[in-house]
């Protein structure tokens, strides 16, 4: 919405306000105006042609002695009627003209040129046409004031604020309310615009009836203008409609333009003539049809609203015109509809048609009845006025609004204790006056009556409060901290757990991501986990974004992707994110997914780095589940159950007390040709899990004895059977076992592997003895090369 | 005549380390001289010819001879060995100028950075980190925070609903205010931060993403004021952007607030001369607040004769954007590259 000030000039005076100051001033008390906009050319000035000869090296240029007030200055001047004794546009050196056209002092053939007679759309105020032209230089009036500002004079200058409003504060769309905020900033006074015209002697009531057969529509307001002559607008209301954005159509079109963008009330004009003398306003029915202004058929529902003529829909209330009822070129006589009608349905309405429009915006919000009946007599005023007309006398009126004033109580001490301010009784009555709201007070308690315009304002003291606060100024502040009981601030359980297996995974080195929860309808199928229904979104914005994902992989092997293509191959890639799934009730997820690729420490010049493998990843997962005091209590094993995306060999399952809760693997080739390993985990079923604190323990102050035994078994048989098997026959003086070598070669047969264990004995309460080590040591061997039809391998 | 021997062993061994080089020489000169045959282990065998008298003396200076050889030898196997180690250092030069192992280590988002930071201060100041449903009911997105169906303030949201109008992405984090107060039924302070991912039916591009993150506060209390809002916010920026930091509110809509106000803070780039960070205006906004609208505190159980208490609201994207100088909000979500997350691998300041 743009304002031009020269309009607001005629209800408050702010000629001599600086309006960049005031733009500012007006922001700060919650009105934004977002960009101030100067309808002005500096140094240009009206100047008198004094001498006009042939410049003696051309044809067709001119060196003209002009006269601009302080002085006579020399221009070279090429326009085919310029001459001695007119009045003209002069742009000085320092002028900018359009297309940022600066004006300077030069030598045109030799010739001395200090400045520029300009043509009109030179200014920039006419189009550029072979028509303008051809019409060269602008001849201004012979009583022109020389030297005086030729903007001005001219009717162009003017300030334009374009406003950024709050959604609650859409009453100042227009010129006369903008004006009452520009008063409670300035303390001025709002002048009312001239609401007068004469009366004919015929009554409205008998030339048309009015019947409202909806809830809908809480006022209906009709007027007749005869005998109206359709022509141009008036300069002012041109310029003026320009500046706030509008279209100059034609004097009454304009008219009823210009009325709304002073009291924020749409008005229609149907033409009299062809709606005939009858108005019937009702719901549409369903699939009703209506051609509309733009010859475009609309289907209706009954929600929506429409004005006939107890027949024809003639328009689609508050939002278009059907066609022929509107103004045309022929059209001498007007009735004009000045309503109110519910907001929710214009909204509706304008919403499903796509239509919206300056006028659909305004009725889709509360507005005032008294300006609703006001907007309609400034239309009959401007009518008379600019379109000769003649008015009919009286209106008709449907009127089911509660006019009962909205009075709000708000002592002073509230409104000190919510702002936190030490107002006194004459900042806050001043603040008041400037705003136009009336007042009683009685023992510090003001009772507010709320103008009609401000349909914002609800009824609670808060928002009188709040008036107070933002034209007082929020700058008169002082900051403060609450007076509260101290206490600690704790996360949440789950944002705990969170916070700590991120930072965990963090120290191993991996790098945080954020990626979208919305994915496509294919994608969101991958890595398939015990997923739940999977939820889609009504309306997406786009099919890439449509549907809630219940895995974070797809996401992180993309950006995985992403940065292999960058050249970047050494990846530790993690997110921690909500997932969620279901039909009727959604369950959350919390869930880890983490990606490893390349190399594990890596230089460039020496080769001390790690391959990443199936091992490391496992090692990761193992880290974390001991992290959070799971060691020894879950089990990690190879499973058919795991997506498609995952290969079927190198992968394995995450078992913590008896349940489920992830994998992690290499991804299947089909998915990636880079090796990469991926790993997800729920850390909702995680957290589950109760563990405890750590719980010191003395280490062994005894020595330990050390074995090392191979064993050559069938290559199908996993190393954790036979370390189950070791730890089962080694008792309970077996604290420790470790695979140090696997070895598969020309050495032993082809299915078969070398498997190398460490074991470690030791006793807490003595010193073992070779012996008796050497025995349960035998055993075990037995128990091995029986269970797993294994050989020991010799050294 | 013993005289004459010890006299000339003295003299042989005065400045006979002198050309030792190494160990070895040293060692084979020790075993000459003080070995089992060594000349001067040999000169005690002379002590039975000497006479009772002068035995005293020749001890003496036998005594003095192997003192002399001693302390000579100490002298040159420390100034060997001293030789050997520097021998040894030098031979192990490296060239310390290739570069440094490059030691993984993992880095926040810059989006959980700022999050960390906001929660490091408020939870000092006694608030709690609460969280809620990303897939939310329009009751708590919307209606119990003043925003009933239909209301215009809606539009702004445009919100993905999930099957027809009862659950939706939730738009802001706001809910889980209302989900709190429900929860303490209008008995008890409440004192959080509800940080968050939200979403709405923007297209992306440089300053919009459907997907974006918000952190709200809320604090209900008996008698708290705009000012105390005020302060709190004056915390929050001067921890974020700098102590010198000044603060403004300017008066603002937010159905759930009444008065709301935008949070700015005087332009740290230019220091509120106008730049284009601040669009020549010397302020930047980050965030929205105001004192708890009445209705809403009704209706999650409040009764608002006897609590107040603020809310104030963070797009976290918006504060990662202006303090770590990122021109597209697209750079949190996709075309992560690790050379752009590792520029994260610093403390915060």
């Amino acid at each position: 919405m743009a304002i031009s000030l020269n309009w607001v000039n005629d209800y408050i005076d702010i000629e001599k306000e600086d309006k960049v100051l005031l733009a500012n001033k007006i922001t700060k008390a919650g009105i934004n105006v977002e960009k101030v906009t100067v309808f002005n050319i500096k140094n240009l000035v009206v100047g008198e042609v004094l001498e006009c000869e042939m410049h003696p090296d051309s044809d067709h240029l001119h060196v003209c002695k002009v006269n601009i007030g302080d002085n006579t200055t020399q221009i070279v001047c090429g326009a085919s009627n310029v001459r001695a004794g007119i009045k003209v546009i002069v742009a000085l050196p320092g002028a900018v003209l359009p297309g940022d056209f600066e004006i300077k002092q030069s030598k045109i053939r030799g010739i001395e040129s200090n400045g520029m007679i300009c043509a009109l759309f030179e200014l920039g105020l006419e189009e550029k046409t072979e028509e303008t032209y051809n019409k060269g230089i602008c001849e201004l009036p012979i009583d022109a004031p020389v030297g005086e500002d030729a903007f001005k004079y001219l009717g162009y200058g003017d300030t334009s604020y374009e406003l950024d409003l709050n959604p609650n504060r859409t009453d100042c769309n227009n010129h006369l309310c903008f004006a009452y905020e520009v008063a409670a900033v300035l303390k001025k006074q709002v002048k009312m615009p001239d609401i007068t015209f004469k009366e004919t002697d015929e009554l409205v009531d008998s030339l048309v009836s009015l019947r409202v057969d909806t809830e809908n529509v809480p006022m209906y307001n009709l007027m007749i203008a005869k005998d109206v002559t359709i022509k141009e607008s008036p300069d002012f209301i041109k310029k003026r409609l320009e500046t706030a954005g509008i279209r100059s159509i034609n004097n009454v079109v304009d008219i009823s333009n210009y009325v709304m963008l002073e009291y924020g009330q749409p008005l229609h004009f149907f033409d009299k003539d062809i709606v005939g003398d009858k108005i019937v306003v009702r719901m549409a029915s369903e699939e009703e049809k209506v051609i509309t202004l733009d010859k475009q058929e609309r289907t209706l529902s009954n929600e929506d609203i429409v004005i006939t003529d107890g027949d024809k829909v003639l328009c689609v209330a508050g939002v278009m015109g059907g066609l022929d009822s509107g103004i045309n070129d022929n059209t001498k006589n007007i009735l004009i509809e000045s309503a109110i009608f519910n907001p929710y349905n214009i909204r509706y309405t304008s919403l499903r048609l796509g239509l919206r429009s300056e006028a659909s915006l305004r009725l889709e919000k509360p507005l005032s009845y008294e300006y609703c009946e006001l907007a309609i007599k400034r239309a009959c005023h401007l009518l008379e006025k600019y379109a000769d007309a003649k008015i009919v006398k009286g209106s008709i009126s449907y009127d089911r609004i509660d006019r009962s004033p909205k009075k709000i109580k708000v002592s002073l001490d509230e409104i000190n204790s919510i702002l936190g301010m030490t107002l006194t009784n004459e900042d806050v009555e001043s603040t008041f006056d400037s705003l136009g709201f009336a007042y009683t007070v009685d023992n510090n308690t003001y009772e507010v009556t709320v103008p009609n315009r401000r349909q914002d304002i609800a009824m609670q003291k808060e928002d009188i409060i709040e008036e107070v606060g933002r034209i007082y100024g929020y700058d008169n502040i002082q900051p403060t901290l609450p007076l509260v009981n101290i206490k600690k601030g704790e996360y949440s359980e789950s944002a705990k757990f969170r916070k700590i297996i991120s930072k965990r995974i963090r120290s191993l080195g991996f790098n945080e991501l954020r990626t979208y929860t919305l994915l496509n309808e294919e994608d969101v199928t991958k890595y398939n986990y015990n997923f739940g229904d999977i939820i889609i979104l009504n309306r997406p914005m786009l099919k890439e974004r449509a549907c809630v994902r219940q895995s974070l992989l797809t996401s992180l092997v993309e950006v995985a992707k992403y940065n292999i293509s960058k050249k970047n191959k050494d990846l530790m890639l993690y997110e921690i994110a909500n997932t969620y799934s279901g039909s009727e009730e959604y369950t959350e997820d919390t869930k880890l997914a983490f990606l490893v690729s390349g190399k594990y420490i890596s230089n460039t010049w020496n080769q001390n780095s790690y391959d990443i493998d199936f091992y490391f990843i496992k090692g990761v997962v193992e880290n974390l589940l001991t992290f959070v005091g799971l060691n020894n209590r879950y089990t990690l094993s190879l499973s058919d159950k795991l997506p498609k995306e995952i290969h079927p060999k190198i992968n394995s399952e995450i078992i913590v007390g008896g349940k489920s809760i992830g994998y992690f693997g290499k991804l299947h080739p089909v998915v990636s040709k880079e090796d990469m390993y991926v790993c997800e985990i729920s850390l909702t079923k995680l957290n589950m899990n109760k563990t405890g604190d750590v719980k010191y323990q003395e280490l062994n102050k005894y020595p330990k004895i050390e074995k090392d035994l191979a064993f050559v078994v069938d290559d199908k048989i996993e190393s954790f059977e036979i370390l189950k098997e070791i730890k089962k026959s080694g008792g309970k003086l077996l604290t420790d076992v470790k695979v140090f070598d696997i070895y598969k070669g020309d050495k032993i047969d082809s299915d078969k592997k070398s498997i190398a264990y460490n074991l470690t004995f030791e006793d807490y309460t003595r010193t073992l003895t070779e012996e008796e080590v050497m025995n349960i040591f035998t055993n075990i061997i037995k128990s091995i090369e029986n269970k797993f039809n294994a050989t020991l391998r010799d050294k | 005549m013993y005289n004459d021997k010890i006299q000339e062993l003295m003299n042989e061994i005065s400045g006979i380390f002198d050309s030792v080089n190494n160990k070895q020489e040293l060692e084979n000169l020790k075993t000459e001289y003080l070995g089992k045959n060594g000349k001067i282990t040999l000169l005690n065998q002379l002590i039975r010819e000497i006479p009772a008298e002068e035995k005293k003396e020749f001890g003496m200076k036998v005594n003095e001879i192997r003192t002399k050889f001693n302390d000579e030898y100490s002298k040159v196997a420390s100034m060997i060995e001293e030789k050997e180690i520097n021998e040894k250092l030098n031979s192990e030069a490296i060239d310390v100028s290739l570069p440094g192992t490059k030691i993984p280590v993992g880095t926040a988002h810059p989006i959980e950075r700022i999050i960390e930071s906001l929660e490091t201060l408020l939870m000092s100041m006694g608030y709690d980190v609460v969280e809620g449903p990303e897939v939310e009911k329009d009751l708590y997105n919307f209606e119990l925070l003043n925003l009933p169906k239909g209301h215009p303030a809606r539009d702004a949201q445009d919100t993905f609903y999930i099957k027809g109008e009862e659950w939706l992405l939730r738009s802001q984090t706001s809910p889980v205010q209302a989900r709190c107060m429900l929860e303490h039924e209008g008995k008890d302070p409440i004192r959080i931060i509800c940080p968050g991912k939200t979403y709405r039916r923007d297209e992306d591009d440089a300053t919009h993403s459907h997907q974006f993150t918000q952190m709200e506060g809320l604090l209900v209390d008996k008698g708290i004021t705009l000012g105390d809002l005020k302060g709190t916010f004056e915390e929050i920026a001067k921890m974020l952007f700098g102590k010198s930091r000044e603060t403004r509110f300017r008066p603002s809509f937010y159905p759930f607030t009444e008065p709301s106000v935008e949070m700015d803070i005087s332009c740290f780039n230019c220091n509120s001369k106008g730049c284009h960070i601040c669009k020549g205006t010397g302020w930047i906004t980050v965030g929205g607040a105001g004192m708890v609208n009445p209705i809403v505190l009704k209706n999650c159980g409040y009764d608002p004769e006897k609590w107040n208490g603020f809310a104030f609201g963070f797009g976290i994207e918006r504060l990662a954007m202006l303090k770590y100088g990122i021109n597209d909000i697209r750079t949190f979500y996709i075309n992560h590259d690790i050379r752009t997350l590792e520029q994260f691998d610093r403390r915060e300041y």
